[in-house]
């Protein structure tokens, strides 16, 4: 052998190598699940990568849902973003917004050539996700709903019936408060729960154009008289002591955990937790209660969580991995084992029929309260969802104007009145942005 | 006797100071600079656009109520805990000066506080105050019959976080107080003893003029840090809340920047900060510092 046979060859086996370690393709995968939820959504990533040789999975946590959106924009806007990332329902019409940072899940799937059903979904799901033409911009990925969970304990010890009205609500909370229960009302995700949700749950309209589904000129309208009535009612209850505020987002868990509230409306993806961490007393989650002065029946709530968004500016090879990917985790077998263990709902119909078949839902009583809140009748222009740009800031405007509400500082309706104002002044600027 | 350098080379004294202006440039006029101009812009969340808009950042500013609270929260926030973090170190320290057995321990524990990072000195004062779960919480209400929630109730949150950011700086103002009183000669305070001053007298007409260097030191550096560097302890417990009672300036630039991407507000935040710093150190050095002793 000469020495340039000898080169020649070496040469060719580096290139065979080198090639052989780039056949792997790695592509980034930001996501917002802490603790045990983050612990399964990187587990989805091992399987996957697992599955195949091709592609190469990431899953990197990058802080709560606000963290890792602005993570993301930022590093879209220095040319470093991760190819998938997992944003929060709020966050949806500023991703809409976005364009040319935006690569459509639908899009995606069809170059790719891989299937993509948009049909498969639960309708709470798609109406909240579709863009005005009808299409699926982002792969829903986790979608909860509020519910009340209830200390059943503690109304068995009182005798009570668990409520399905306000006003059975508070007769109940005065009995458990007379009974010594600390806070008997709790909830978190205020705007969410006892604002968005509540709208929808009465068929009541959050802003106008179609909760801004149908343009960016909407206007807020929760300052109409019958949020402020249920505001009202809240405050009145802070002031028999019958509900006591106990900080943002999921802040109040520990009232419902050590038994200082009997029931705490919130996400039903407290499941997964809940179950690890309470076993002094039985608990359950019951649909939120009705406001019967404004609707004897409840329409439908809406969901909250969040959806996967590609983002441009990467090869093929890595989308070809991305929608690969997404397609794992939009398998039957993986969100009906998401859903089981968290206490999300299952998005797609085959998802919840596989539960079905297993016998999830018989086995745990009211897991299926939040699938059947969100499907419970054909969802109005005012019940499908909200898509208001600046929403992240203005769900902080109306946190803090439902503090001064439980400070006794304001009114119900001086502070909602204020939070339209200061909300549709974020509105106008998104407006002037994109509109 | 001369006591100027005088270089032999013209341009070796620029090339000397060349690394500090470059450093400067880059780090602090050039952000400066930018946050300046983005602050006249409206800008979208990813970049793609931005129109000019004058002074419209700047005028919605000050036409926000909630701004102009922010300013008169930002104001008792910095005081209190400069006022509280100062006068509790200066006694710790006069105590730490006199103890002769185990000094050295005494020292180590009162300035370990500063090794904790303040998120976490935030986080820790959280828990122990949580409504629910904090032990200081279900203190107050077995003992003084104080109904805690600094949820909802505003000044509790905001005595709250003044607690927790002034904790935090003790350690730091410990250990320049303590320097400071070590470093005046014996002598003087015994001739005072001598001559039948008290110790309060002592203290109030020898040593506190004395360590007034220091102490005019440590009030801009501390006004500095709670004006500031207290955004991670904000951040980590209250958010801001209840309503805006904890939400200071810089946090309020990080709120409107970073969770609501409104660059263009969060920047013309910034330069109205930039300028209160100019004015609190030109008044500072102007007013306060002719008072000191050196």
């Amino acid at each position: 052998m000469t020495l340039k046979t000898l080169l020649a060859t070496s040469a060719a086996s580096l290139i065979a190598l080198s090639t052989a370690a780039t056949a792997q393709t790695e592509i980034n995968f930001w996501h917002a699940m802490g603790g045990q939820l983050g612990e399964r959504t990187d587990a989805f990533a091992t399987t996957f990568n697992g599955q195949q040789d091709a592609c190469v999975v990431n899953s990197v946590y990058q802080g709560n849902y606000t963290e890792t959106m602005t993570a993301a924009i930022a590093a879209f806007r220095a040319g470093e973003q991760p190819h998938i990332v997992q944003v929060f329902e709020v966050g949806t019409a500023t991703m809409m917004g976005a364009e040319g940072a935006v690569y459509p899940v639908h899009k995606l799937m069809e170059d790719q050539g891989i299937e993509f059903n948009e049909s498969d979904y639960i309708p709470a799901v798609i109406s909240y996700y579709s863009d005005t033409d009808g299409n699926m911009l982002s792969l829903p990925f986790n979608s909860s709903t509020p519910v009340m969970w209830v200390n059943l304990d503690l109304f068995e010890a009182n005798n009570l019936e668990v409520p399905t009205t306000w006003e059975e609500t508070i007769a109940a909370a005065r009995v458990l408060k007379e009974a010594g229960v600390a806070s008997p009302l709790g909830f978190g995700w205020q705007s969410w729960t006892q604002i968005e949700n509540f709208s929808a749950w009465h068929d009541l309209e959050i802003g106008t154009m179609e909760n801004g589904f149908a343009g960016t000129t909407t206007e807020l309208t929760i300052n109409n008289p019958a949020v402020v009535a249920h505001l009202d009612r809240l405050q009145d209850m802070v002031e028999e002591g019958l509900f006591v505020y106990a900080g943002r987002r999921g802040d109040s868990r520990p009232q419902f955990v050590n038994g200082e509230a009997a029931m705490w409306i919130n996400s039903s993806a407290y499941f997964g937790g809940f179950a690890a961490d309470i076993q002094d007393f039985e608990f359950t989650q019951v649909p939120m209660p009705v406001d019967t002065a404004v609707r004897a029946e409840p329409q439908n709530s809406i969901i909250g969580g969040a959806t996967l968004w590609t983002l441009t500016g990467h090869e093929d090879a890595e989308y070809a991995c991305a929608a690969q990917f997404l397609n794992f985790l939009s398998g039957t077998e993986q969100q009906a084992d998401w859903a089981q263990a968290t206490g999300y709902v299952p998005i797609t119909n085959a998802a919840a029929e596989l539960m079905q078949e297993r016998g999830f839902f018989a086995e745990n009583p009211g897991t299926d309260v939040a699938i059947t809140q969100l499907s419970l009748s054909e969802p109005t222009a005012n019940s499908r969802g909200l898509r208001f740009g600046n929403f992240v800031q203005i769900r902080d405007i109306i946190n803090e104007e439902m503090e001064a509400i439980w400070a006794g500082d304001k009114t119900a309706q001086d502070a909602m009145d204020a939070a339209v104002e200061r909300g549709n002044e974020l509105l106008r600027r998104f407006e002037a942005t994109n509109g | 006797m001369e006591k100027r350098v005088v270089f032999k080379s013209r341009w070796l004294p620029y090339l000397l100071v060349a690394p500090q202006i470059v450093i400067t440039l880059v780090f602090f006029i050039w952000p400066a600079y930018q946050a300046l101009e983005t602050s006249f812009y409206l800008e979208d969340v990813f970049g793609f656009s931005r129109t000019f808009v004058g002074l419209e950042n700047f005028t919605r500013l000050f036409g926000d109520d909630g701004y102009l609270r922010s300013f008169w929260t930002t104001f008792v926030f910095g005081f209190a805990v400069t006022f509280l973090s100062m006068s509790m170190a200066l006694g710790l320290a006069v105590a730490a000066n006199r103890v002769i057995r185990t000094a050295t321990l005494y020292r180590t524990f009162l300035i370990w506080p500063y090794a904790v990072a303040p998120a976490l000195a935030g986080v820790l004062w959280f828990f122990m105050m949580n409504p629910t779960l904090g032990i200081i919480a279900y203190m107050l209400e077995v003992v003084w019959g104080v109904d805690w929630n600094h949820y909802v109730n505003g000044d509790q949150a905001l005595l709250m976080v003044i607690i927790a950011a002034a904790w935090k700086q003790i350690s730091y103002n410990f250990l320049f107080f303590l320097a400071a009183l070590q470093s005046i000669p014996k002598s003087m305070i015994e001739a005072a003893a001598i001559d039948g001053a008290n110790p309060g007298r002592r203290f109030w007409t020898i040593v506190f003029p004395l360590i007034s260097p220091t102490t005019f030191f440590l009030l801009v550096v501390n006004l500095v840090y709670a004006f500031f560097d207290t955004f991670a302890i904000i951040h980590a417990t209250t958010s801001g809340g209840p309503a805006d009672a904890t939400s200071i300036l810089v946090y309020k630039v990080y709120s409107t920047g970073f969770v609501g991407q409104d660059y263009g507000s969060s920047a013309a935040q910034s330069v109205i900060l930039m300028a209160i710093v100019i004015a609190m150190t030109f008044i500072q050095f102007r007013y306060v510092e002719r008072k000191v002793q050196y």
